[in-house]
């Protein structure tokens, strides 16, 4: 299958004075429409990398390559169109803006490109929010919503602009028990219907255990990497 | 324009903060525009007062004794030479003693052409009793004068110039200038008595006239010495020979300006804190925007945004408070004759540049937090969860 996300000799040092090395000499690669976790202790290193697939952060040295473009050679506003179009994000702290409404902030990715609202947008925009169950609540401001509905919206809102990759940090690390279970259920269905490709990361072994692949983080090195066999 | 959605709604949603920067913008702007009719107001006033009834270019002989002979067309080239000269007119003038029963003043005969007396003085407008001169050795005189002499209207008083003698002049009228020593000096007749009188010929001592922007005297009469080419005349102005108002006018107007300059910094360095506070507040939602896709110009250009946004309302209130303002002042700020103790002058120009600076400065100001927020990193953000 193709691979939509290379890593290659990726470091991550962090201080100028004093240096800390976060990610050594990582390799690795993600097929498209795989379901991925990434687990590890805190400090491990696994937010650090999922920054820098993310495009967030930059890689000290190494190459990240994201549906075949690398990224070295992109500028800010190219990296920032890249996110818009080709990443979707799923934070532990669900970061709506809470001065918009739940649909609003699903529409906030496609409004950016400043592209006029169309019917069909709008319509995707609803289908979105059904698929999270939240069309009752579509028109609540974010801060009126309870943690599950805010952090279902943040899914719906990663999913706006039709991603190929979805990148989650603890999607369900403030949530209940049950409430993960079904965001997580959700995030699966996500990935069967739209073929969207998922990296998870969590600490919750049962939950990654889910995953059709799971690979740990351990002092900024790969260390297990296991795939089901389909 | 999502830029500026976000920008409205992140005022809309802090609507206590707004308020309180649209006020303070307000205030600033208002302040602006009542100190800047006040003072503009307070100038026209002077102004006028001074010299909007007075000769402001004036031209006499060199020779305090001599007088103009061919004053017809002199008037005429100066008319044509400026279309900024208005309301020009001629008189012939000469000291004397005016003398009723035992008493004596002395006095100064102003022979006026009274077709055009009027265009500079006012002078049917400033009659209080009687009327204006109509025939040969008719004068109208100050109602101080008037009083002194203890006269009646039809009184014949005597005038008495040196080397040519007395002649008997009728009181038709009197006037108020409201300045002392024209009540007390001047006498007014037509220009013929005193032509009479002086046994000068057809003659005038000064031709008079206004300009249409008074700060433009001066080099109108630089202009006018060519035109009368004539060396023996001398054109003078009030600019000129009224250097001390004019520098206290200027000083005014520096001080006006000087007012405005400090206003208007406290203006931005007020919105400037204001946004570079709501920079950090809103840090959250920028860092999240930017994880979405959202390019550092179009983050700065939400606050850009916020500032002109803020300044557009601070301005519209502005304005209103500062006419309002204005309003109250020149309704109960009343003098004892009930008129305002200083007429204010409303100038849209003025008022429509304020409001523009203002709308410029908060914009200005936002530059600041805007450059901020495109530099914020979205590491901090969720690092800071």
């Amino acid at each position: 299958m193709d691979k939509v996300i290379e890593l290659t000799n990726v470091n991550k040092i962090y201080g100028t004075v004093v240096q800390t090395q976060v990610l050594f000499d990582l390799n690795l690669s993600f097929e498209k429409e795989s379901f991925n976790s990434i687990i590890g202790q805190s400090g491990s290193g696994k937010s650090t990398l999922l920054n820098i697939i993310g495009t967030l952060d930059k890689a000290t040295s190494g190459e990240v390559i994201i549906n075949g473009v690398n990224t070295k050679s992109l500028s800010k506003n190219n990296l920032a169109k890249l996110r818009n179009k080709t990443l979707g994000f799923i934070f532990q702290f669900h970061y709506l803006l809470p001065e918009f409404t739940a649909l609003e902030n699903v529409l906030m990715p496609y409004r950016i490109n400043n592209e006029k609202v169309t019917k069909e947008v709008l319509a995707r925009a609803d289908e979105l929010l059904d698929l999270v169950g939240l069309s009752s609540v579509k028109n609540n401001l974010a801060v009126n919503m309870s943690g599950g509905q805010q952090q279902r919206t943040a899914i719906a809102r990663a999913l706006m602009n039709q991603p190929e990759i979805i990148l989650a940090d603890e999607p369900t690390g403030n949530l209940d028990s049950d409430t993960t279970e079904q965001v997580y259920e959700l995030l699966r269905e996500i990935n069967k219907k739209y073929k969207t490709t998922f990296i998870i990361i969590t600490h919750d072994r049962r939950i990654a255990e889910k995953a059709d692949r799971i690979i740990e983080i351990k002092d900024g090195k790969v260390y297990v990497d296991v795939s089901k066999t389909v | 324009m999502i830029s500026l959605k976000i920008a409205l709604r992140f005022l809309k949603s802090s609507k206590a903060q707004t308020f309180l920067i649209v006020l303070g913008i307000s205030v600033g702007v208002s302040v602006q525009v009542f100190i800047g009719s006040l003072i503009q107001g307070l100038q026209k006033d002077l102004v006028d007062s001074t010299i909007g009834n007075s000769s402001q270019v004036t031209v006499v002989n060199v020779d305090d004794n001599a007088y103009i002979e061919d004053y017809m067309t002199l008037s005429m080239q100066i008319e044509d030479s400026n279309e900024d000269i208005e309301n020009l007119t001629y008189s012939l003038n000469t000291p004397g003693t005016l003398i009723y029963n035992s008493t004596t003043e002395p006095v100064l005969l102003r022979g006026m052409e009274l077709n055009t007396v009027d265009g500079i003085y006012d002078l049917s407008g400033k009659v209080t009793s009687g009327r204006m001169p109509s025939a040969d050795y008719e004068i109208i005189i100050g109602t101080s004068l008037f009083d002194k002499f203890n006269l009646s209207i039809g009184d014949n008083v005597l005038l008495q110039v040196p080397l040519i003698g007395e002649t008997s002049l009728t009181i038709v009228g009197t006037y108020d200038f409201n300045v002392s020593t024209i009540n007390d000096l001047w006498i007014i007749s037509n220009i013929t008595t005193a032509q009479t009188i002086l046994n000068s010929g057809d003659v005038v001592s000064n031709i008079e006239m206004q300009v249409k922007d008074v700060f433009m005297a001066n080099e109108i009469a630089v202009d006018l010495q060519e035109v009368v080419a004539n060396s023996n005349y001398n054109i003078t102005d009030w600019e000129t020979s009224n250097a001390e108002l004019l520098s206290a006018l200027t000083a005014q107007s520096s001080s006006s300006y000087l007012i405005q300059v400090f206003v208007t910094i406290s203006v931005i360095l007020g919105i400037t804190s204001v946004l570079a506070i709501t920079v950090i507040q809103k840090s959250r939602q920028i860092g999240i925007l930017k994880a979405m896709g959202i390019k550092d110009s179009q983050a700065s250009l939400i606050f850009l945004s916020e500032g002109f946004i803020l300044g557009i309302f601070g301005a519209i209130g502005g304005v209103l408070l500062g006419l309002g303002l204005a309003f109250t002042f020149s309704t109960f700020a009343l003098d004892a004759n009930g008129e305002p103790v200083i007429a204010l002058f409303i100038d849209p120009t003025f008022i429509l540049i304020s409001a523009l600076v203002a709308v410029f400065s908060a914009s200005t100001a936002s530059i600041i937090p805007a450059r901020k927020s495109s530099k914020l990193s979205v590491m901090e953000v969720i690092k800071n969860g």
